[in-house]
């Protein structure tokens, strides 16, 4: 099983996969998303990195975001972020 | 009857004008499927967004300190209309539409006796409204220099109308602009975008769970709302870039068209009256052949 991950922008769909981890920088501390988790929501702080773990122990992808706003739910981790860095 | 020359003339303009029309035509074509397709990718950004503000606006509803642009300001005595058109023309009645449409509502919201203010984005929606309410133009938003209003534009339209909301220049604010339908039709359409509205969308199965707010409600809320704000018209100037598209297209077509009768119909009556020169030539000379 994995997480699916999507990150969207007002211009476009940037990504939709199926990750093992994402690591979100909340508004108020970091935080793992792996499949199965409680449904949350969170703010995104603008200095913070979603780290995207493809697989278990790879090295992360980093995705730098601006205006960003995170959701777990049943479908997986949906990111909304105003700007996509990179 | 015109002169042959005149005719010519007059066959070699409406060509020339065709021919415009025609360059118009294709290229709003072309940037119709780039307008859709942009229409398209910001889709899934707005559905989430209004789920997200669907599911957040339920839970804080009964709150007191849900924020004033939530809310409102618990008056409804200023109205802002905000009005988006286009900076070219060449569409047909697309501007004309959507100014019809908010010369409308200013109308009626005078007559009961509220004070109307507009705020303007586009070149083409200007002249009308400033000569019918001179006085009540808040600003204007010049999108004339860029190509294509885009993200940043509604962003900066946004962060605008928030600082006059909170400055309490105005209580509600309406939008106009033009839903896209299809090349042949667009709709003018109204939208009130402050106090913003909870969207309605079907709750997901996720309200059943218990989420966890990060930090908490009225917090996220503080911060959706103007985002959501700007995702609205980033989609209302979307959809008028489609629309805009779409009417200039159909507009040109019929144009082309009338031009191609026109031509058609003069060409008809430069040949009648050359063929007619032709034969009182004709006439003229076995006239004087046979007096010989």
């Amino acid at each position: 099983m994995s997480l699916h991950f999507e990150l969207v922008t007002p211009a476009r769909l940037v990504r939709s996969e199926d990750v093992y981890m994402v690591v979100v920088p909340g508004g108020e501390g970091d935080f793992g998303v792996l499949v199965g988790h409680a449904p949350v929501m969170s703010t995104i702080r603008d200095d913070g990195a979603l780290m995207v773990y493809k697989t278990e122990g790879a090295a992360p992808e980093e995705i730098r975001v601006r205006g960003g706003f995170a959701e777990v739910g049943d479908k997986g981790l949906t990111v909304l972020a105003e700007h996509v860095e990179g | 009857m015109a002169s042959l020359k005149e005719l010519k003339g007059r066959i070699n303009s409406v060509k020339s004008t065709q021919k415009i029309t025609k360059a118009k035509q294709m290229v709003a074509a072309a940037k119709l499927r780039k307008a859709q397709a942009g229409a398209e990718a910001a889709r899934p950004y707005a559905t989430r967004m209004a789920s997200v503000m669907a599911s957040i606006a339920g839970k804080v509803a009964g709150n007191d300190g849900a924020p004033k642009l939530f809310t409102g300001t618990g008056k409804d005595q200023v109205y802002l209309l905000v009005v988006a058109t286009s900076d070219k023309g060449l569409c047909g009645a697309f501007n004309s539409n959507i100014v019809k449409a908010a010369k409308l509502k200013a109308a009626s919201l005078a007559a009961e006796g509220k004070t109307v203010l507009f705020y303007l984005v586009g070149r083409k929606g200007r002249a009308p409204l400033i000569r019918e309410w001179p006085k009540a133009i808040l600003h204007y938003y010049d999108t004339s220099e860029v190509r294509e209003p885009g993200y940043a534009e509604a962003e900066k339209i946004a962060g605008e109308l928030v600082g006059y909301y909170d400055e309490g220049k105005f209580d509600v604010a309406h939008l106009f602009f033009s839903t896209f339908k299809n090349a042949l039709t667009q709709d003018p359409t109204e939208q009130q975008i402050i106090p913003v509205p909870a969207p309605k969308v079907e709750v997901t199965a996720t309200a059943g769970a218990a989420v966890e707010y990060e930090p908490d409600e009225d917090e996220i809320l503080a911060e959706l709302l103007p985002r959501y704000l700007k995702t609205q018209l980033f989609g209302a100037l979307l959809e008028n870039q489609a629309s805009e598209q779409g009417a200039s297209m159909t507009a040109m077509d019929n144009a082309t068209r009338n031009a191609g009768e026109l031509i058609q119909k003069l060409t008809i009556q430069y040949n009648r009256s050359r063929q007619a020169a032709i034969t009182t030539e004709l006439i003229e000379i076995i006239a004087g052949a046979e007096a010989l």
